[in-house]
């Protein structure tokens, strides 16, 4: 049994990660990941959302009709997001000013929708807990990693640090310039793409 | 498997018990997000006429303000209006322009900051830029001339292309630009492509944010039209 639980928690971290191999959650991927600092805070309302909605819908999993599970699942997800955001807003003020609309956005997170129907409602409470952990943190490091290497080339900082001399810019006498493309959503299926690629050839996985 | 609950009876109790949650959330909640709007928007009256804002604590900038930022309230020929508090206005949105509009019983109203130390007046700026209305501060020096500072306290702009306008090299450009020609006429500040130069009544636009942009540009001198007549009576009275 201890084995089992650490594959639900570890597994989604690297080898069945959400994003680079189930391609799930892409649309968030792109939109927030331009600063460092506000991936990481998605990253972390994400995991709040789907580790809560994956241990709520897990114990009522056996309660629950199944011709509208869809339904109340969306119901227990967007009441969380919607907490999660008002929480932001009244504590965390500045950052939910910079995520925005983002937050929001979770509701139509396909990972968490995909784990509560793939997972939660078939799983015990505790395994489902650990799954929403895993997949939301496996879900943050790729947003996290892509978020670094675009900010770095996009703006020329992470977490808002300059990381080149400014004498390296053309403005300044140099002959650098920041990646424009990097700021727009291209820039993000390029690192993205290549990440993905990275990742299968380390675990040898192929799509049949 | 254990029987499955009627469908009907557990989408209502899952109902009723979410909006009971959110609820009890808003409600709770509510005092801390309208403090935190209500910081947010002096901090950034404060950061408008240069005051460093990032090292102060909420109560430091409400005393800040308190001490430093009188509110005048207009009409739309500029003159001051008694009879009306600032908390009372309702700042309703022009949805097809981001325009403020300030309603009181019906009638509008121009929201005007006036600030002591250092003398300069700041009106609030609304417009639209590409996906959404930017709301801001805008100030003038003492001359009803010269651009103290700009800055914007909401928006929903790209990050790292029309979120740029957040930025200090951004704001910080608008700094010392004239919104007059020698004439005396408005002619606002336009936000140009690439460098300005020494164009004083232009700042370095955004490279990839052309319409958020034309947008601040659009909006600035709109907004700026509204309080012309309040300027031209302020500078009338120091004339005299």
């Amino acid at each position: 049994m201890s084995t089992k639980k650490n594959t639900v928690f570890s597994d989604p971290l690297i080898t069945n990660n959400p994003i680079t191999r189930q391609v799930l959650g892409i649309c968030s991927a792109l939109a927030v990941t331009v600063k460092v600092d506000s991936a990481i805070v998605m990253a972390l309302a994400l995991t709040f959302v789907l580790t809560m909605s994956n241990t709520i819908i897990s114990m009522l999993r056996k309660k629950i009709p199944s011709n509208i599970r869809i339904i109340v699942q969306l119901t227990i997800i967007a009441t969380l997001v919607i907490m999660a955001d008002q929480l932001l807003k009244a504590f965390l003020f500045d950052i939910s000013k910079q995520l925005s609309v983002f937050v929001g956005l979770i509701i139509t997170n396909c990972i968490v929708m995909g784990r509560a129907e793939a997972f939660a409602m078939q799983n015990i409470p505790k395994n489902s807990l650990l799954d929403g952990l895993g997949n939301g943190i496996g879900y943050g490091a790729v947003l996290i990693i892509v978020s670094i290497i675009r900010e770095l080339l996009g703006s020329g900082s992470i977490m808002n640090i300059s990381i080149f001399p400014v004498s390296m810019y053309v403005g300044e006498g140099g002959w650098y310039v920041n990646n424009g493309l990097m700021l727009l959503a291209p820039g993000a299926f390029i690192v993205l793409g290549l990440l993905i690629w990275i990742q299968r050839t380390i675990t040898n996985y192929t799509e049949e | 498997m254990s029987k499955k609950t009627n469908p009907f009876f557990f989408i209502g109790i899952l109902t009723i018990t979410s909006s009971l949650l959110l609820s009890l959330a808003a409600t709770q909640l509510k005092s801390y997000q309208d403090y935190n709007v209500d910081v947010d928007k002096k901090k950034n009256v404060l950061k408008c006429i240069g005051v460093d804002v990032s090292v102060l604590s909420s109560e430091t900038i409400i005393n800040e303000y308190n001490t430093r930022i009188s509110e005048i309230i207009t009409d739309k020929d500029g003159n001051s209006i008694e009879t009306v508090r600032f908390s009372d206005l309702i700042l309703k949105e022009n949805k097809m322009t981001g325009e403020s509009i300030f309603t009181y019983e019906g009638k509008n109203y121009l929201p005007i900051f006036s600030s002591s130390v250092p003398e300069a007046t700041i009106i609030p700026i609304s417009g639209k830029g590409l996906w959404s209305t930017l709301f801001g501060y805008f100030a003038l020096e003492s001359d009803f001339n010269t651009v103290k500072g700009i800055t914007f306290y909401q928006h929903r702009e790209t990050p790292g292309l029309g979120g740029e306008v957040d930025k200090f090299w951004f704001q910080n450009n608008f700094v010392g630009k004239k919104i007059k020609d020698d004439d005396g006429n408005l002619v606002s500040i336009q936000v140009v492509k690439g460098k300005s130069g020494d164009n004083i009544h232009g700042v370095d636009g955004i490279s990839g944010a052309t319409i958020t942009s034309r947008g601040v540009s659009d909006f600035l001198l709109r907004d700026l039209k509204r309080y012309t007549a309040f300027f031209n009576k302020q500078i009338d009275r120091i004339n005299k």
